[in-house]
């Protein structure tokens, strides 16, 4: 049932890059449990311009849990205390009347502070861009049955193809790894005929390209796939392991 | 691709800690089982034997370089990668992930490997040293063999409180590491199997607290008294 809640907002606010920032704090009074939770920072920031203040910047497009642009770090968790969602997704009911909530942006080397809570994903940009595609030619559409497909292949492929590139593994990782994204792209594909052509220099380029944006190791915690908010497994991160070792050991220079 | 850039990858990194990590874990099986012969009760005279058997024995010894070779480039890397990975966050948060989403022991691998570090090396102290440089009182064994008397350095070693309870609490290190470190080793190597990755874990557990239980008991056992 619907009922207002206060919540005071603890949260990080950064002019710019090159700029260090701080915490400030915002109550907010009036809070419809119903609300998302990028509505309620909407309230607040209209709020702030009433006041002649700078609103907090955030990341936010779809805003049904599928396009993977918000990116906040809620209370100590990306995108906040419910399993398998998106800060987007999250809403006021969470949480009870008096709380203080403390918001984040993504903490990574690799993913710098732009403003506020925004942060530069587009590292994982430059990573796709490195192999996590498959070449087609061009020409008639192939029969989209005409290649047969293992039914648990299918399965796995389908599961690993719904990392939206959000960036919350690398936020919970304590190495900021981005392994988890890079074996979904990378099992995603590989597991298909239709990526088996650049199978060995796809991974190994998007490794490469992985290491050179200064992420971090695996080391196999699992922080990851428990804030994960499409549920990857984090048994991608080994297949990956395996593509890329059975990948760099049988390239022939 | 060139070997250099395979060992220089992130991926590579972990693969010498997989592989090193594992040779050490076959290494403790010998370690526990050599070991065990001090319960055989019979005055340290099997336990006597087998570390002259250990010591002794010419491939043995070549094994052993093996050996430091692999403690040298597990520590050395892990260390490395510990510190790479800690870089990696130069802004912490104000509110840590913690507990929420993975084990403490498994994000303190850097931290259980140092207090282990500290441990092997009070360990050497104890026993290698003085067995290979500084000497160990002699004894003659009932084939007639002169040896190291390790089952009496043994004994006078873990009649101190202070070292038995040191063992105990590196045992207890030990086993949180390798807990970790079993499983983490099979999904470096690539094995990403759900059904083999779930009994490689189980398989984990029960060798890290039977090896760290082993191990803990010898101290434990000569400073009550119960082995003669």
């Amino acid at each position: 049932m619907e009922q207002t809640i206060n919540v005071t907002l603890r949260v990080w606010r950064q002019k710019n890059a090159n700029t260090d920032g701080k915490f400030e704090s915002y109550p907010v009074s009036n809070v419809s449990t119903e609300m998302s939770f990028l509505e309620m920072i909407d309230v607040l920031n209209e709020q702030l311009i009433k006041e002649g203040k700078d609103p907090i910047a955030f990341d936010h497009d779809c805003r049904e849990g599928i396009c993977g642009m918000c990116s906040m770090y809620i209370n100590g968790r990306p995108h906040g205390p419910w399993h398998a969602n998106t800060t987007c997704q999250l809403h006021m009911r969470a949480y009870k009347d008096g709380d203080t909530i403390t918001v984040e942006p993504w903490r990574a080397n690799s993913f710098p502070v732009i403003k506020d809570l925004v942060v530069d994903r587009s590292a994982f940009d430059r990573i796709i861009q490195a192999g996590g595609y498959i070449s087609v030619n061009t020409g008639n559409a192939v029969d989209a049955n005409a290649v047969p497909v293992e039914k648990q292949k299918a399965d796995s492929a389908f599961a690993a193809a719904a990392c939206i590139g959000c960036g919350a593994c690398v936020a919970a990782c304590k190495n900021s790894s981005a392994m988890l994204f890079v074996s979904a792209k990378v099992s995603h594909l590989s597991l298909l005929p239709q990526g088996a052509p650049e199978r060995k220099t796809r991974v190994m380029n998007m490794i490469a390209q992985m290491d050179k944006e200064g992420f971090g190791a695996c080391t196999n915690t699992g922080a990851c796939e428990a804030v994960c908010p499409k549920e990857i497994s984090i048994s991608n991160i080994a297949r990956l392991n395996q593509e890329y070792l059975s990948s760099s050991f049988t390239t022939a220079e | 691709m060139k070997w250099s850039e395979v060992f220089n990858s992130s991926v590579g990194k972990k693969l010498v800690m997989a592989l090193t990590g594992l040779f050490l874990i076959s290494f403790l099986i010998v370690h526990a089982g050599i070991n065990a012969c001090i319960w055989a009760m019979d005055g340290g005279e099997m336990f006597n034997k087998a570390a002259h058997f250990m010591g002794a024995t010419v491939v043995i010894r070549i094994m052993e370089i093996g050996l430091f070779i692999g403690f040298l480039i597990h520590i050395f890397q892990g260390l490395s990668l510990e510190l790479q990975n800690r870089a990696k966050r130069k802004v912490g948060y104000a509110v840590e992930l913690g507990n929420k989403g993975s084990k403490w022991y498994s994000r303190s691998m850097g931290l259980l490997g140092t207090i282990l570090l500290i441990f092997l090396i009070i360990h050497w102290k104890h026993f290698w040293i003085p067995s290979r440089f500084t000497g160990v009182e002699e004894v003659t064994l009932s084939n007639g063999v002169t040896t190291h008397n390790m089952f009496a350095l043994m004994q006078s070693t873990f009649s101190e409180l202070w070292v038995v309870v040191v063992y105990v609490l590196a045992c207890v290190s030990l086993c949180w590491h390798l807990i970790h470190g079993f499983q983490s080793a099979f999904r470096t190597m690539g094995v990403h199997n759900d059904r083999f990755l779930s009994l490689l874990n189980s398989v984990g557990i029960g060798y890290s607290v039977i090896i760290s239980l082993a191990f803990a008991m010898m101290p434990v056992t000569m400073y009550l008294g119960w082995v003669s």
